[in-house]
């Protein structure tokens, strides 16, 4: 039996559908969350270099790896809503800008507190902090564009303008590494060599890096749902909703 | 229509000369307040002259980004101007065209002067003046997307600062590298390389994206 997929493109079974997955993707986030915590306190090594410490990698890289990702789907969600006029793809990358924001200051904050016993400053002007800060600047100013705009269907649009234009800084941040190499350390993990970490500090990242991605699917689809019933409260299906008591 | 467009943009701004004069010495004001600002020591005031000169002209350059489509806005030209069937990129760029000849030109050609006050080398002078004649025209293209997205809006010149600034970053960073690599006696045709690189990415992709953002917001 082939499914129809688009048929979740519509708002109203959208709702119904992602009111279905949030519980689930909440559970498994927290699982994730709580194995990862503790893999990363309890399990991992002590880094002979940087003692304790290093441990806030097990927050830090999560967040600095959603913060550029999420702004991806961010602004390619809202491109879709732009060129086929979809109504749900800008809704859902309305409701990514804050998850995206939120984990691009948990990058920076959680830099400078390591970056203060590592290398004695809480902020140097190194290319990478400086781009993940103008990151940040990239989602505030795609929020402030949004709120400004009273007309739902034109803050869509003009958000997706400014996200994609914005995408051009993405690669920058990337390369940046290699561009202006400077202070912050090259990517420690990549594809094609070994890692240069132990395996249960690499094991420990990677389930925290799944646990934000759990989180953000749950937290995203549950605002997408706020979002929806915030637009469509003049439709049919809401007030029906509603009726039974089900909002 | 291209030329049509910069003959008619320059000639409301000869008719009201002020507001090109406003963005020039407001540029000027700026870059003479640093100096009051961390005291008159010239070794210092000459390492931070091309930052300086740079953040004035980028400011200058925003706060003039208003005007680049308000008074047609308010007075229905925009409106007929997309209705024609000519086509709105081209206009677009004819529009930031005339925005760099009005606010940008006047800073490259003050800049010189203002970089003496600094104590800058006669080479570094040049270097910046060139620095500026390719970074600036970049500043108007990637303005005229701000100015069409916060067109009619609320408190649109504070949200256009929020919108541009952090898209001009790369172009400050290499329009000020190039001066300080010059004065650091190392090559920086790299610097002016980039800036050049930027103008022709952003002379193909900003009136296109400009152009867009005018349509989303007068529909």
């Amino acid at each position: 039996m082939a499914i129809n997929w688009f048929k979740y493109s519509s708002p109203a079974s959208f709702y119904l559908l992602a009111g279905k997955m949030v519980p689930v993707f909440v559970f498994i986030s927290v699982i994730l969350l709580v194995v990862g915590l503790y893999v990363g306190f309890f399990v991992a090594p002590t880094d002979f270099q940087q003692g304790e410490a290093y441990r806030i990698i097990f927050i830090h890289v999560p967040a600095a790896w959603m913060s550029m990702f999420l702004y991806v789907v961010m602004a390619f969600w809202a491109g879709i809503g732009l060129a086929f006029n979809t109504r749900l793809s800008s809704m859902f990358a309305t409701a990514i800008a804050p998850t995206g924001a939120m984990f691009t200051f948990i990058a920076l904050w959680t830099g400078a507190l390591w970056g203060k016993p590592m290398w004695g400053t809480w902020w140097v002007w190194d290319a990478r902090l400086t781009s993940e800060l103008i990151l940040f600047f990239l989602y505030i100013g795609f929020m402030s564009l949004q709120a400004a705009i009273d007309d739902p269907r034109r803050a869509d649009k003009a958000g997706a303008i400014i996200a994609l234009v914005g995408v051009i800084n993405i690669p920058i941040i990337y390369f940046s590494v290699q561009w202006w190499n400077t202070l912050h350390q090259g990517a420690s993990v990549s594809l094609n060599q070994a890692p240069a970490m132990a395996t249960t500090m690499l094991t420990g990242m990677l389930i925290m890096v799944l646990a934000s991605w759990m989180y953000s699917i749950a937290v995203i689809l549950k605002r997408t749902r706020v979002i929806i019933l915030e637009r469509e409260s003049h439709t049919a299906w809401v007030a029906e909703l509603h009726k039974k008591g089900a909002i | 229509m291209f030329m049509w467009i910069i003959k008619r943009d320059l000639l409301l701004a000869m008719r009201r000369q002020s507001d090109v004069l406003t963005t020039l010495f407001f540029f000027i004001i700026v870059v003479s307040l640093f100096p009051l600002s961390v005291g008159p020591e010239m070794n210092m005031l000459r390492t931070m002259a091309p930052g300086v000169v740079w953040v004035a002209a980028l400011l200058a350059s925003m706060l003039s980004l208003g005007r680049m489509f308000s008074n047609d806005y308010v007075d229905g030209t925009l409106e007929q101007m997309l209705l024609s069937p000519q086509s709105l990129s081209l206009l677009v760029l004819g529009k930031a065209f005339a925005h760099w000849l009005v606010t940008g030109v006047p800073l490259v050609l003050m800049a010189p002067v203002l970089g003496i006050q600094y104590d800058l080398p006669t080479d570094a002078l040049l270097v910046l003046t060139a620095a500026l004649l390719l970074g600036t025209p970049v500043l108007s293209l990637i303005g005229a997307i701000g100015a069409a997205l916060t067109l009619g809006l609320r408190g649109g010149g504070v949200l256009v600062s929020l919108l541009v600034l952090p898209l001009y970053i790369p172009v400050l960073i290499f329009g000020a590298g190039a001066v300080e690599a010059n004065m650091a006696g190392v090559a920086f045709d790299a610097h002016l390389s980039l800036i050049g690189a930027f103008l022709l990415v952003s002379i193909v992709f900003a009136p296109w994206a400009a152009a867009l953002s005018l349509r989303v917001s007068l529909e």
